[in-house]
């Protein structure tokens, strides 16, 4: 870790204007992600800019859905009763995530921006395309069993995204609300705010550089109430995702009316299943509907040596999810 | 006097579930871990690493590093003082890896220390490390056993020429071709890293430049003592070892790695008291690992399901220099009743540290094949897991026709059946459902040997009737201190508040490290030797005392028990120990003893033999009994069928291991056996990318090892033991027994749940997923 400064903002504008004046800084949420790549030397920092003191905060209903503050702890939203209720998978995505400590701290702005968890990316000493652009990517001959399958480039196949909020956001159409120095807000929907890795894997976000999370929006809707999140890992808690599916359906007579779904660990990016969605609307809300639908999500995938169980499992654990959401 | 017969011996405290008596200390942070500790002008030490697996370095640019503020010295192979010997020419101790790092400019594994940086700050400190500009000529590195460039060679002594690696016993392969049964399977193990919670932390602190104090997380003070003093071309008693407390070990912190001798180098060249901890990543190139390996069973029985052959090979990978491998074999040869057996070791070099000693090494990879095969041939033959291991009952110990000093195995099994409900299992495989869930019960055996080892305590009983006692032991945060105070209270008779036990130090009296499941009983019957040498003095000081109820009775006609003296033949007339000191005016009064554990226990004991021939090979040669614990493990787990997630939801062990000292910390132990077992059985693996032969997830989120929703409720027993040949007290190690079987209960009860035989660990969803998809 190197040396860096550290300053509190309690205006926006200060915070966005001292990150537009210095290339080397960074805000400065929670730090759960933060810190650890300064520790890991894969971040270096000039200067820690803390948003805490930053307005961005409440849990609200409002004409365009369920508004939350940036900088609301991943316990807090997952444990309100309107998230819980409205938003069965919103809920389960952060209650299922990390631990509770790293929940307590961290915050739903800094959650949408966590990075990778590929090892080759969190440790220097190798050659990685996304930390160091055209050194190589030795995770494609190397250890990918976490890496995706969907999305991915010849430069990089890292899940860029490996949590699973932001795969339940995806999935529900919701709005990040940006702010820059100017003072100008802007609207981005989760499905636009991603990039694919493609060349540049360097690149992850719209977010320009004096750009801060300000919000996030979702819409309510009945698929975001009758919903669920499940998640497949290597131990019951306290993991990343091997797979995970965020699913919302509407079902009238047992017709699926609507549908919202999307993946997580499989993507370079969390993972929204147009195609699937599309086919499962008019259907019956059956198991072979539902298989029909995860075949077609896993659609193009592009498996490695170690990661080809994900075509499979994510398959199942759609089918899984919406055979759950269908009989609640 | 009649010395104390542990048999008959009442107990006030031993035994009892004490609370541990170190825990208020721990949990309100007065207790120091090695990394804590700090004495005045104490710097920081941080070590970089190297980034390549093999090669050399080309150059080492230090200059802006040392322009850090605080930087007392910046240490390479170009200016580390050498030592007066490296670790290779020590002879008496051995460390594990015999490479010392930063002695040329060679590179042999990645994460090799490349050079250490000396600060007044932490901070400071790994700021330059991060600065140092080392460039390399990197050359292919081998990855492992199986890297196509690696070359499998027969070591023929495996663990730093301490074991055979060739052992042979009857006729194994004729025996195997005319076997009615034969049974054929390779087990892979993958690398498992120790993880304690506290990492590896050194303080080095020099007194001139011949007498040292290190403050070293050590599971064996005696050992680092040893070594450092070879190493450094020292007097013994001019270096000091301190451990007061380990954050756990399980075998990486009882060895003798680098961080602690470029510690101590750099901490005389500074001519301050250095400190330094590894870091988490650190401690996965460290302090070794259990390595990656495969083996081989081949199994041979009658139509009835009696073995005739066990045929048995193992592949693993080591390191460019040492020929360290698990011995595998030796539970395979001494469990059941099979009269041929044999085992052969294949090693390949690769650009890896030396791996090392983990928690039951060898017992719990060799149990896995060895347990896993049985359960394969009791559902062959369609009989009973149990059954298949009662018809090899082992009534004495095979691997060399010795009898048991204890085995209290067969009880085991039956209570732990009934504990479990064993006789409701469905032994159809794939039958058992649970909602979505298949459900599957399985079984497996725990063994672990008693190995030989002996240590001294001291006693000191104070008039005012408190003691304390010393011995240079170690606690892993296992309980040994809590043990031995229950050990020393009734061993004098009084209440545990009035013992002091101290340990960790080699100012103390020489005693085992904890390691090999031999501490416990080592200690304890040290400090009941040393208590003994008390009672006599006490004894002697009483019979000619005119106020002593003892006054002119013959020593030989007294009796102690729980800290009173009494006539054997009229126990109303005697005294406690404390009563006859006060009255002699003395403030206190010291003994001290000797314990043996295991076989030189039973030769002292039972056949004396010469004093000059009195090693460790001639004990056991001398010693009539084969000893070791027994015990066996019950587990239910649910997989998923669509996802491949197994979860163990029932465990149940029941155990023989002699006397137990506290119900409560030996049930902990058990459970973090089974807990432990558990890990490496569904989720522990590190993976070494091949092209670098650079470990990929070393940090805890990646390397994942078992959380509470894991784990469920453990239900642990003991079953009543005597072993009147292992040691004073009767007890058997039980650090290492608890996880050994652990990982084939659990394939065992996923065979059982889905009709597929898993072979290799860990068992992640991936592989489940994978097995399911192919037919039973
Ligand atoms: C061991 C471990 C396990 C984990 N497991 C999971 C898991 O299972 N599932 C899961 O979803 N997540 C998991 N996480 C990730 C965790 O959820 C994220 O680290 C956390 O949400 C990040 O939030 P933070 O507030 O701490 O962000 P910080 O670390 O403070 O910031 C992260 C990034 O976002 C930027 N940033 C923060 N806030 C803003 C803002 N308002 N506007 C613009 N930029 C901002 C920072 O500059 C930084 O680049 C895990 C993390 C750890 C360490
Ligand atoms: S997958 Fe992406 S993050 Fe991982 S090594 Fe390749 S380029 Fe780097």
């Amino acid at each position: 870790m190197n040396n860096f400064s550290y300053t509190q903002a309690d205006k926006a504008k200060d915070a966005t204007a001292a990150k537009r004046d210095d290339k080397s800084a960074a805000f400065i949420a929670g730090g759960t992600t933060l810190l650890d790549l300064m520790k890991l030397n894969v971040e270096n920092h000039g200067q820690l800019i803390d948003v805490n003191l930053l307005p961005f905060r409440g849990i609200a209903m409002t004409k365009d859905g369920l508004r939350i503050g940036a900088l609301e702890r991943m316990s807090d939203v997952g444990a309100h009763p309107l998230v819980v209720q409205q938003f069965a998978m919103v809920s389960e995505s952060l209650l299922l995530a990390a631990s509770a400590q790293l929940r307590n701290m961290a915050s739903i702005g800094g959650n949408v921006l966590q990075r990778t968890r590929c090892g080759y990316f969190r440790d220097t000493a190798f050659p990685c395309n996304k930390r160091e652009p055209g050194s190589g990517c030795p995770a494609l001959e190397g250890d990918n069993r976490n890496l995706a399958i969907l999305g991915t480039s010849d430069a990089c196949i890292a899940t860029s995204y490996p949590g699973d909020l932001a795969v339940a956001l995806i999935a529900l159409d919701a709005v990040l609300t940006l702010e820059n120095a100017k003072g100008k807000q802007r609207q981005v929907p989760l499905t636009k705010f991603y990039l694919l890795p493609g060349t540049t894997p360097q690149r992850e976000t719209v977010l320009e550089a004096d750009e801060l999370i300000v919000a996030v929006t979702i819409p309510q809707t009945e698929m975001a109430r009758k919903s669920k999140y499940l998640k497949v890992r290597d131990r019951a808690s306290y993991a990343y995702a091997l797979v995970s599916a965020a699913v919302g359906l509407e079902v009238q007579g047992g017709v699926v009316k609507g549908a919202r779904v999307a993946l997580g660990g499989v993507g370079a990016q969390p993972w929204r299943c147009f195609e699937a969605e599309k086919m499962l609307v008019g259907k019956p809300a059956t198991e072979a509907t539902f298989r029909a639908a995860a075949e077609v999500a896993l659609r193009g995938a592009k498996p490695r040596e170690h990661n080809t169980f994900k075509v499979e499992m994510a398959q199942n654990t759609l089918v899984r999810a919406l055979s759950e959401v269908a009989a609640a | 006097m009649e010395i104390q017969d542990k048999e008959n011996a009442p107990t006030n405290v031993v035994g009892k579930p004490l609370d541990r008596v170190d825990g208020p200390a721990k949990v309100t942070g007065a207790a120091r871990y090695s990394a804590e500790i700090s004495v005045p002008g104490t710097v920081h030490g941080v070590l970089k690493t190297s980034t390549i697996a093999k090669g050399r370095i080309a150059s080492i640019d230090t200059s802006k590093a040392s322009q850090e503020p605080g930087i007392l010295g910046i240490f390479t192979h170009q200016n580390l003082p050498k030592p007066a010997k490296t670790p290779k020419q020590i002879e008496k101790w051995r460390a594990a890896q015999s490479y010392l790092p930063m002695q040329d400019d060679q590179i042999q594994y990645a994460g090799q220390p490349v050079a250490l940086v000396v600060a007044e700050t932490l901070e400071a400190a790994t700021q330059a490390a991060a600065l140092i500009k080392v460039t390399y000529q990197a050359d292919a590195p081998i990855d492992s056993y199986l890297d196509p460039k690696a070359e499998l060679f027969d070591p023929q002594k495996i663990q730093q020429g301490k074991a055979d690696g060739h052992v042979v016993r009857g006729n194994p392969q004729q025996a195997y071709d005319g076997a009615a049964i034969k049974h054929e399977a390779t087990y892979v193990h993958a690398i498992n890293h120790h993880n304690p919670m506290e990492p590896a932390a050194t303080l080095a602190v020099w007194e001139g430049a011949d007498k040292l104090t290190v403050y070293e997380s050590s599971q064996n003070v005696t050992m680092h003592q040893g070594n450092l003093a070879e190493l450094l071309g020292m007097p013994r008693e001019q270096v000091r070892v301190v451990t007061k407390y380990i954050g756990g070990g399980f075998g990486c912190k009882g060895s003798f790695w680098p961080h602690t001798i470029l510690t101590v180098l750099a901490a005389r060249a500074v001519n301050r008291p250095v400190k330094l901890a590894l870091t988490r990543q650190q401690m996965f190139t460290g302090v070794g690992h259990r390595e990656d390996q495969e083996q081989t069973l081949r199994m041979g029985a009658t139509a009835e399901g009696k073995l005739v052959s066990l045929v048995h090979t193992k592949k693993a990978t080591t390191s460019p220099w040492d020929n360290y491998t698990e011995s595998n074999g030796k539970v395979i040869d001494m469990l059941y009743a099979c009269p041929n057996y044999s085992t052969v070791y294949e090693l390949a070099r690769a650009n890896v540290m030396t791996s090392v000693w983990m928690r039951a090494p060898g017992e719990a990879p060799g149990s896995f094949a060895l347990e896993s095969s049985m359960d394969d041939l009791a559902n062959q033959l369609g009989i009973d897991p149990i059954e298949i291991r009662l018809r090899n009952y082992a009534e004495h110990d095979h691997s060399n026709g010795k009898p048991w000093s204890s085995k209290s195995l067969k009880q085991c099994y039956k209570r732990g059946a009934e504990l479990f409900g064993w006789d409701k299992r469905n032994p159809q495989p794939g039958q058992n459902r649970r909602g979505r869930m298949l459900v599957g019960h399985g079984m497996a055996t725990a063994t672990y040997p008693v190995h030989s080892s002996q240590g001294t305590a001291r006693v000191r009983l104070f008039a005012d009737g408190h003691a304390v006692v010393e011995a240079g032991a170690t606690d892993l945060g296992t309980g040994t201190y809590t043990v031995m105070t229950q050990v020393s209270a009734d061993a004098l008779g009084l209440p545990p508040d009035k013992i002091r036990f101290e340990l960790g130090d080699t100012r103390l009296p020489t005693a085992p490290g904890s390691g090999g499941s031999v501490a416990a009983g080592t200690v304890a019957s040290s400090i009941m030797a040393a208590a003994q040498d008390v009672w006599e003095k006490v004894v002697k000081m009483a019979v000619a005392d005119k106020k002593s109820p003892l006054y002119k009775a013959r020593p030989a006609d007294v009796k102690v028990e729980l800290g009173r003296m009494f006539l054997v033949k009229n126990p109303q007339k005697g005294e406690t120990l404390v009563a006859a000191l006060g009255r002699s005016g003395q403030p206190d009064i010291e003994g001290s003893g000797t314990g043996k554990y295991g076989a030189g226990y039973e030769t002292q004991k039972f056949s004396p033999i010469e004093a000059n021939e009195n090693s460790d090979d001639k004990e056991k040669k001398a010693s009539g009994h084969s000893m070791h614990s027994f015990g066996a493990h019950f587990c239910e787990v649910e997989v998923d069928p669509d996802l491949g997630t197994i979860r163990v939801t029932r465990w149940v062990g029941v155990h023989g291991a002699g006397t137990i000292l506290n119900r409560k910390t030996a049930s902990s132990q058990m459970s973090g056996g089974a807990i432990y077992g558990i890990g490496s059985a569904l989720m522990e693996e590190t993976f070494r990318d091949p092209n670098y032969a650079r470990y990929t997830n070393s940090d805890l989120a990646s390397y994942h090892v078992p959380v509470n929703a894991d784990i469920p409720d453990i239900q642990i027993e003991f079953v009543p033991e005597k072993d009147p040949y292992i040691n004073l007290l009767g007890v058997k190690g039980i650090g290492e027994l608890g996880m050994v079987g652990v990982a084939a209960a659990v394939a065992n009860a996923v065979f059982n749940a889905t009709g597929r035989r898993m072979r290799s660990l860990p068992m992640t969803p991936d592989k489940m997923l994978e097995a399911l998809r192919l037919p039973a």
